[in-house]
């Protein structure tokens, strides 16, 4: 049961992955893109980390993907030109690369893990909930990781807003 | 339980077709969501390495690339705004001013 579930949304992610790459039209990739985002927040809650499923799903389609599409919809992006000459050094070079890419993933992850050399007994989860722990270690031993980031939220924020305005 | 290695390879796999997606695709905003697809692919190892330890410092993490995730995304969806309103173009090939 654990495993059909995961198997159905690993194939629904990574078919929409794919379907990425397929599609020529900008917000038919976004439209792919959120479903992929949303069968990783059901991977992210059956491996239980409630925390981060809900912030998949807020973070990632509710703001990330919300901008994109917002931003294809203001520029009207529309199909793409078919790859011309320019492009012909990563036509030749790209393919050959990512599948040196997925033997040296796929060799990784089969010699390093196949039997599953370190497993650790699972311990139960603690008193707290997933979100309560998150809480409890982000307020204590990442307080300044999670401080720098505000920093680096305010900033993000002033560079959009420099970069969007008309005249610099 | 389900294994690591079948997240491990889950995760490989959305990494490598954004990887592919980033290389073939000539979309500047189509080649921004391979980027975003690529970070998700390591959210998934992280969230998975986090279970298979037992330790929520992976989790963290994840909540971490997040943060620079939603930066990284309004910083460049204002650079494709500015670039489109100079070149009048999404194609990448067409800004290639520093380009040798």
């Amino acid at each position: 049961m654990e495993l059909g579930v995961f198997v159905v949304l690993a194939v629904i992610s990574v078919a929409s992955a794919a379907n990425i790459l397929i599609q020529r039209q900008p917000i038919y990739s976004a439209l792919s893109l959120i479903l992929t985002f949303v069968c990783l927040a059901g991977i992210y809650l059956q491996m239980h980390a409630e925390f981060i499923a809900v912030m998949q799903v807020v973070i990632y389609t509710g703001a990330i993907m919300v901008l994109f599409v917002f931003v294809i919809m203001l520029l009207n992006a529309h199909e793409e030109v078919n790859p011309h000459h320019k492009t012909r050094v990563v036509r030749f070079l790209g393919i050959p690369l990512v599948i040196l890419l997925v033997v040296e993933l796929g060799s990784i992850i089969f010699y390093s893990f196949a039997e599953e050399t370190f497993v650790i007994p699972q311990s139960a989860p603690g008193p707290l909930g997933n979100t309560q722990s998150i809480g409890m270690l982000l307020y204590t031993d990442y307080a300044v990781p999670l401080e720098l980031t505000s920093i680096l939220l305010l900033v993000a924020i002033v560079g959009a807003i420099l970069l969007a305005k008309k005249e610099l | 339980m389900i294994p690591l290695t079948y997240y491990l390879l889950l995760s490989a796999a959305l990494f490598t077709l954004g990887v592919l997606g980033f290389l073939i695709k000539r979309n500047v905003i189509s080649m921004f969501m391979c980027i975003e697809l690529m970070l998700n692919a390591v959210n998934l190892s992280f969230v998975a390495l986090a279970r298979q330890f037992s330790l929520l410092d992976g989790q963290i993490f994840v909540f971490f690339v997040m943060a620079v995730a939603a930066a990284e995304a309004a910083v460049g969806l204002g650079i494709v705004v500015a670039l489109f309103r100079n070149r009048h173009t999404l194609d990448v090939d067409e800004a290639r001013l520093m380009k040798w």
